[in-house]
């Protein structure tokens, strides 16, 4: 293991590399993220290397597990290399194919070939199929192609290039010169500019601390997961370079502790680097000493809040403080302390190494680069998405996320995680980017995407968010504590029929009341939901109210179920099903629910092949 | 020395200051419910929020946790403060409507009805009993324990602490132990409001109010007073020209 003493070494060590590997060299990457891992990634990865050995191939062919390639919805994923196949869904059982076909002159097999849904055209290459076509990964086009324990694969690609330009010879005020002029905005949610937020920091006096905010709360997210899991390396890289920058030597990554497989890659990261020399003590010989400390998160949603996650490392209470001031001026014990989401330090190299401007060529105006989201909900095509910027919520939905399963309508698109707002079909081409996206009364938040078809009830939705945040909510300060339980409290029954029209002024009220007066940005945005379901769906709340009824047949208070007696041939499956015994009716005959006991499950429906089942909403007609 | 600008007068004060502690030195009422002058600030009951300019953006923040720092411009009274509080105070009535002092606030700021159903809770978690323990009664018997609705004042493992001197120091200082008077309206969630009265400063200079608390104007039979202004419509009498 060579321990690099200056950026010459460095680049020489990497000129090396490049000369021992021979790109040529069949090479069998399998997705090993956690999508892929569930859906059987490790029994894939066995029986490739027992084939390989099998038919003798050991000495020509590698196989390698890597991160996420964000298509987790169709893995386990794997490519072959170098001619770039991809397959997917891919089974043990198919191992011997794949090595077979390696051997018989890489001839794809068919049957693992991704086939477009839309043109029935099988598919070689990842960057082909559609769901890769339009997205820009500039963060996670790395993930596919390196083993994240290996640091060699990472340098391979091209790491560190961006540290080693840093040190050899730039300034620090020219590094934060170059986040500033690219643009790059924080990706933890609020969109800070990176390079003032930097600028502020090291205005203040040493020592001086970063961090990396790897909690990643927001349910049903896993972008930093993915990164730190698949490219733990370019997070530390950033972090290096901040450091130098910052004038920091004492790093933090704050990570969920339900990540175990990120720690320990974070942790295997740490390691490698410091024995090259790239952190710890003299970094590459040019006198900059930064260490980096693993803290594992108590796996609150409140955590992620910036001075909530500094107490947190303190080792106090979780409870966010009140700013100002700014952890910039004073953050973890006190001292002023720069506060980045795992994306944004991730970014770091790339506008390092491809030159700001370069970076801020991607994107919009205001937000410059590209952005990470989580899309899934109804949608074809669930998982990882990078896309730059500005991309329209048409292309997202339509040309990447493959559009609406079952053929139904686009109804909202939630946006930015539990505190985002819905935005409605009719904005289908807003473009992406924080200005627009915080018009519309969302954010970018974390990312977080939801896509909801016509089955979707907008109240209940809301209903639901306030629920997560009531619960999630630290409950120091009083309108966050108060307002998110009486907005619960009003949707719930407004669910549940009991609503009154005036009901609707008072969560707007509450609304704007949370928005200006709590304490952190968890009080302050938890109204979005709701305000924006208010905003653009204002109908379904009086429909709700006025007429009790819920137009998506969703709220379960105000539907019910029937038998309709010309489609009911008496099979009797519906009986079976029914956990109330809620279904009267003999074999062959006719069938009828008995409202009273029916707890409106929707198993009935489910399994009655002729469709006699139907739901409606409203009050329940009198039997005659 | 920081200097700052409130309410639009020009004002120097020491260094660790807050702009609490500046707009009182002014003799300007800012109300508080998690505030007492000798504990550190919390920022907890949000009734302490006001105005203020930074940057170019208005802000709302809570007076008793922000610096007094060159530069800053506060409104203390602007009528978007006066909204929050109102509503706040609606919010707090609905949850404690037996503390005298929240019903006192309400009647000052105005909230005179409440939406919601009265809750009847034993603590607003304003802290100021922890921090009495702990900062002035050195003992630290009691604590904060749990998360958002089930956050509470304990005391370790629920059990009475050898710790507790049984000095009383944490009911003397709660706003909500103080009963509220059993007056004629004693079981409505809101009371009605002895002080209820209108501000006329709010009215006749956009943003200020005048430092009297409450204001002599507003409790000599003005032309603002609701009252008056709804008899004088009856009348037809115009109210600019009252003056
Ligand atoms: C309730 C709440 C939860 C948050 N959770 C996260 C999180 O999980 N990850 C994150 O990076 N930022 C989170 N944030 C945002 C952070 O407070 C902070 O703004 C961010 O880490 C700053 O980094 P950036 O400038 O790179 O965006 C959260 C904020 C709030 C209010
Ligand atoms: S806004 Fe909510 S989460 Fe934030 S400090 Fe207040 S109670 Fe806690
Ligand atoms: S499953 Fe359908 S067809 Fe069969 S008895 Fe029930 S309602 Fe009738
Ligand atoms: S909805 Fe559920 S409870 Fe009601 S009749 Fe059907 S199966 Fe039974
Ligand atoms: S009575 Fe006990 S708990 Fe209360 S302030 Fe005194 S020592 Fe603390
Ligand atoms: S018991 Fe009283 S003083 Fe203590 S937190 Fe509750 S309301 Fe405040
Ligand atoms: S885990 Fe394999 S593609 Fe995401
Ligand atoms: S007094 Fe400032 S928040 Fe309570």
């Amino acid at each position: 293991m060579p321990r690099l003493a200056s950026v010459n070494e460095l680049e020489a060590y990497r000129a090396r590399l490049a000369a021992t590997r021979d790109p040529t060299r069949p090479c069998l990457t399998v997705c090993a993220g956690s999508g892929c891992t569930a859906a059987g990634a490790g029994d894939v990865l066995t029986a490739l290397r027992k084939n390989v050995e099998k038919a003798g191939l050991k000495d020509g062919v590698d196989v390698k597990s890597t991160g996420c390639h964000g298509f987790c919805e169709r893995g386990p994923i794997m490519i072959v290399w170098p001619e770039g196949t991809f397959y997917n869904k891919v089974a043990s059982s198919d191992a011997r194919a794949i090595v077979a076909s390696i051997a018989d002159g890489h001839v794809p097999v068919e049957k693992l070939l991704y086939r477009d849904p839309a043109s029935g055209q099988a598919v070689v290459r990842e960057d082909e199929v559609p769901f890769y076509a339009r997205q820009r990964r500039v963060l996670f086009g790395n993930n596919g192609r390196i083993d994240p324990k290996n640091i060699d694969d990472y340098l391979n690609v091209g790491g560190y290039a961006a540290l080693g330009k840093v040190l050899s010879g730039m300034t620090w005020e020219q590094v934060i010169d170059q986040v500033k002029r690219s643009g790059l905005r924080g990706r933890g949610g609020a969109g800070f500019p990176t390079g003032v937020k930097w600028g502020f920091c090291r205005q203040n006096p040493a020592p001086r601390y970063l961090i990396c905010n790897a909690d990643e709360g927001d349910p049903g997210a896993f972008m930093d997961r993915s990164l730190l899991e698949g490219n733990p390396h370019s997070i530390l890289e950033g972090m290096i370079i901040g450091a130098f920058a910052l004038g920091v030597e004492e790093g933090y990554v704050y990570v969920r502790a339900e990540y175990p497989l990120a720690v320990e890659h974070l942790r295997v990261a740490i390691e490698q680097a410091e024995n090259y020399g790239l952190l710890g003590d003299n970094i590459l010989g040019s006198g900059q000493r930064f260490r980096v400390h693993v803290v594992k998160g108590a796996g609150a949603f409140v955590c992620g809040e910036e001075t909530a996650l500094i107490r947190s490392i303190e080792g106090k209470v979780g409870e966010p403080q009140p700013r100002p001031p700014y952890p910039a001026q004073r953050g973890l014990w006190n001292r002023p302390t720069v506060i980045n989401n795992v994306k944004t330090w991730a970014s770091v190299p790339v506008i390092l190494n491809r030159g700001p401007e370069w970076y801020a060529a991607i994107g919009t105006e205001k937000s410059k680069g590209t952005m990470v989201f989580s899309l899934v909900g109804k949608i074809n095509n669930t998982g990882l998405v990078e896309v730059p910027m500005g991309i329209t919520l048409r292309e997202m939905i339509y040309e990447i996320g493959g559009g609406i399963p079952g053929g139904k309508e686009l109804k909202a698109i939630q946006i930015g995680g539990p505190s985002g707002g819905c935005i409605p079909a009719s904005l289908i081409d807003l473009a992406i980017d924080y200005d627009e996206l915080t018009k519309a009364g969302s954010m970018m938040g974390s990312g977080g995407m939801v896509v909801m078809d016509e089955s979707t009830c907008m109240v209940d939705v809301a209903r639901y968010f306030m629920e997560f945040l009531e619960d999630e909510s630290c409950g120091q300060c009083f309108p966050c504590r108060k307002g998110t339980q009486r907005m619960r409290e009003i949707l719930t029954r407004i669910c549940a029929g009991h609503g009154k029209e005036e009901d609707l002024a008072l969560l707007e009220d509450l609304g704007w009341l949370m928005r200006q007066t709590s304490l952190c940005a968890l009080g302050q945005t938890a109204a979005n939901p709701v305000l924006t379901t208010l905003r653009y769906f204002r109908d379904e709340y009086l429909a709700h109210i006025r007429d009790q009824q819920c137009p998506a047949k969703v709220c379960k208070q105000l539907i019910y179920y029937e038998i309709d007696p010309v489609f009911c041939d008496g099979c009797g499956a519906c009986v079976k099903v029914c956990a109330g015994e809620a279904i009267l009716g003999e074999k062959k005959k006719l069938h009828t629910i008995d409202a009273a006991k029916c707890t409106r499950c929707g198993a009935c429906m489910e399994v009655c092949q002729p469709k006699a089942v139907l739901v409606s909403t409203g009050a329940i007609p009198c039997p005659v | 020395m920081p200097s700052l600008k409130i309410n639009g007068i020009e004002t120097e004060v020491e260094h660790g200051m807050s702009v609490l502690d500046a707009a009182r030195f002014l003799g300007l009422p800012i109300p508080t419910l998690c505030h007492d002058d000798g504990l550190t600030p919390a920022g907890a009951c949000r009734l302490c929020v006001v105005e203020v300019e930074r940057n170019g953006t208005r802000k709302l923040l809570s007076a008793c946790t922000l610096p007094a720092e060159d530069g800053l411009v506060v409104w203390t009274h602007s009528e978007r403060v006066e909204r929050a509080r109102r509503l706040l105070l609606e919010l707090y009535v609905a949850t404690c409507p037996s503390s005298k002092r929240i019903q006192d606030l309400a009647s000052r700021y105005g909230a005179n009805i409440c939406r919601y159903d009265a809750e009847h809770e034993i603590c607003i978690q304003c802290g100021l009993c922890v921090r009495m323990c702990e900062q002035q009664m050195m003992a630290g018997a009691i604590g904060f324990a749990g998360r958002g609705s089930n956050r509470r004042v304990s005391r370790p493992f629920d059990m009475t602490s050898d710790r507790c001197r049984q000095c009383g120091a944490c009911l003397y200082i709660c706003p909500v132990c103080e009963l509220r008077c059993a007056g004629p309206q004693a079981d409505t969630t809101l009371c009605s409001g002895c002080l209820n009265f209108a501000t006329v400063c709010l009215q006749s200079y956009d943003h200020a109010m005048c430092s009297l608390d409450p204001c002599h104007a507003c409790e000599l039979s003005g032309p603002f007073r609701p009252d008056v202004r709804v008899k004088n419509e009856l009348l037809k009498i115009p109210t600019g020209e009252l003056k």
